[in-house]
């Protein structure tokens, strides 16, 4: 019983030198934190409000094909498109393109059908619950969400983005 | 300037010495508060205080600065005058007991021959001013903390007299300086080498009867919010905070003195080398703070009374009888 309880004490007085080793060599360690205002880390997951992408020839232009996908999936209700009549394509406009889009285009898309357009795409990011499902849904890939992680507004207008206005003013920044 | 010639000589050096020791806590505390939440940090792999100034440096002065730019407060219910008292006689002895402590050979205020009686006796006041603090504020979480503080420092007064006895039977003296100067200046001299295991208990129980982690019960913020100080704000809380690190201070100080050689060194002996030694043992005690869980209340008390004060009885006898051989 005594020899017990001794070495019982004795064994714990140990763990405590071993804590003290634990912490001794964690002193010396570099830390793992990150200093945030100056430096950011794992941004790159980050789910900012959805934003259209841009086709490949025309930066201002979206892939949306305007089938409306995302608004029937969305639980939120919080996504707005009119979509625009599609308009004629002339052959000159083809040809004003560089010669390998246009090539490409033509390979891609060998019935001359013109693509139909979203005329308005409205995110009410009041709503918005992030889940991603017009992310998932969309068959042409035209949503992702975007990189704007710092959001700050004084009324909730300021959150109600028009998607259109976005992809221009973001080809106008790129070509800048 | 006339004036100062009729002041009795004692006193002027007693006046001068006190100055000196609380620019001495200021600065302790200031340094001690930016070391234990440096150390936490790189403990705990985070990068501690880093805003203001160079590294953080400056962060306890802006904690300090804040502090006492905050108002004053009496919170309904609390006793007016025993709300106040309490942070000034929490504060008090930490500044009068360093007077007896020898940081040199000559840099003593006063080498008095019961400086070890005067350290030991004036340190048990802490204990009233945080009953005090906790019973005036009347608040249920500041009385728990001040009763815990109570039976905890009764408790550990005892080995830690009893860790001290032997020593003073070696030497037959409570001076400290003379107890400093009695060992040699190199380390196998020390008395900690005669003592170990008087010395160990004694560095319990200053962690402690200084409230220090993993002994911190009256002030466990987990389930006193913050124990016997929980009402109090502004420099009120600054006093207690600051009496904290001194007695620490003062803690390190004797274990330095009584067991490590005080002031002497193998080369340059001096004031330089017991503050080496006072500053190791400061940082082993934030060591500890950043390794070690708190105790639950009845083993806390098991520790003292059924491990250290029969360890230190036994040790106590073994000495004595070694000293009448």
């Amino acid at each position: 019983m005594i020899t017990k309880t001794f070495s019982a004490t004795l064994r714990g007085l140990h763990s405590l030198l071993i804590g003290l080793g634990v912490t001794r060599n964690n002193l010396f360690r570099s830390s793992v934190t990150v200093h945030y205002p100056r430096e950011t880390a794992n941004l790159e997951g980050f789910r900012g409000p959805v934003e259209l992408v841009p086709t490949e020839e025309d930066p201002t232009k979206p892939k949306c094909t305007a089938c409306g996908n995302c608004i029937r999936i969305c639980p939120s209700d919080c996504l707005y498109m009119t979509a625009a009549k599609p308009k004629k394509k002339e052959p000159q406009e083809d040809t004003s393109f560089n010669g390998q889009t246009a090539e490409e285009s033509k390979t891609e898309k060998p019935a001359k059908k013109p693509k139909p357009e979203p005329q308005s795409f409205v995110l009410d990011f009041t709503y918005c619950s992030q889940c991603g499902l017009c992310v998932q849904h969309c068959p042409v890939g035209s949503l992702r969400f975007s990189n704007d992680v710092y959001l700050a507004g004084f009324s909730r207008e300021e959150f109600v983005f028009d998607l259109l206005a976005k992809l221009k003013s973001q080809a106008q920044q790129k070509e800048q | 300037m006339m004036d100062l010639i009729f002041i009795p000589w004692q006193l002027f050096v007693i006046g001068v010495g006190l100055a000196a020791v609380m620019a001495f806590i200021g600065l302790n505390g200031l340094l001690l508060v930016y070391l234990d939440r440096k150390i936490g940090g790189f403990i705990q792999r985070r990068v501690g205080p880093y805003e203001v100034g160079p590294q953080g440096i400056l962060q306890p002065v802006a904690d300090g600065l804040k502090l006492l730019g905050k108002q004053v407060f009496t919170p309904r219910g609390a006793d007016p005058v025993l709300y106040w008292l309490a942070p000034m006689i929490s504060i008090t002895p930490a500044i009068v007991v360093f007077i007896a402590i020898p940081f040199g050979p000559r840099l003593q205020v006063i080498n008095t021959n019961v400086g070890l009686i005067l350290i030991l006796a004036f340190t048990g006041i802490n204990v009233l001013a945080l009953c005090l603090g906790g019973w005036a504020s009347q608040n249920k979480y500041a009385l728990l903390g001040a009763a815990r503080d109570i039976a905890q420092s009764v408790a550990y007064e005892i080995p830690l007299l009893l860790s001290v006895l032997p020593i003073i039977f070696m030497t037959g003296t409570f001076n400290l300086f003379d107890i400093a100067s009695g060992q040699g200046a190199w380390p196998w001299q020390w008395y900690i080498l005669y003592q170990p295991v008087a010395f160990l208990i004694f560095f319990v129980c200053i962690l402690a009867e200084t409230n220090r982690s993993p002994f911190d019960l009256p002030e466990g913020e987990s389930e006193l919010t913050a124990g016997f100080h929980t009402d109090y704000s502004g420099m009120a809380f600054a006093l207690f905070f600051l009496a904290e690190y001194a007695y620490m201070v003062i803690g390190s100080c004797l274990i330095a003195t009584i067991f490590l050689g005080g002031f002497q060194g193998p080369i340059l002996s001096g004031a330089w080398w017991f503050l080496a030694k006072v500053y190791i043992l400061l940082l082993i005690m934030i060591w500890i703070r950043w390794t070690f869980p708190r105790l639950r209340f009845d083993q806390l008390l098991n520790v003292c009374w059924k491990w250290m004060i029969p360890i230190a009885v036994v040790n106590l006898l073994v000495t004595l009888a070694v000293i009448s051989l």
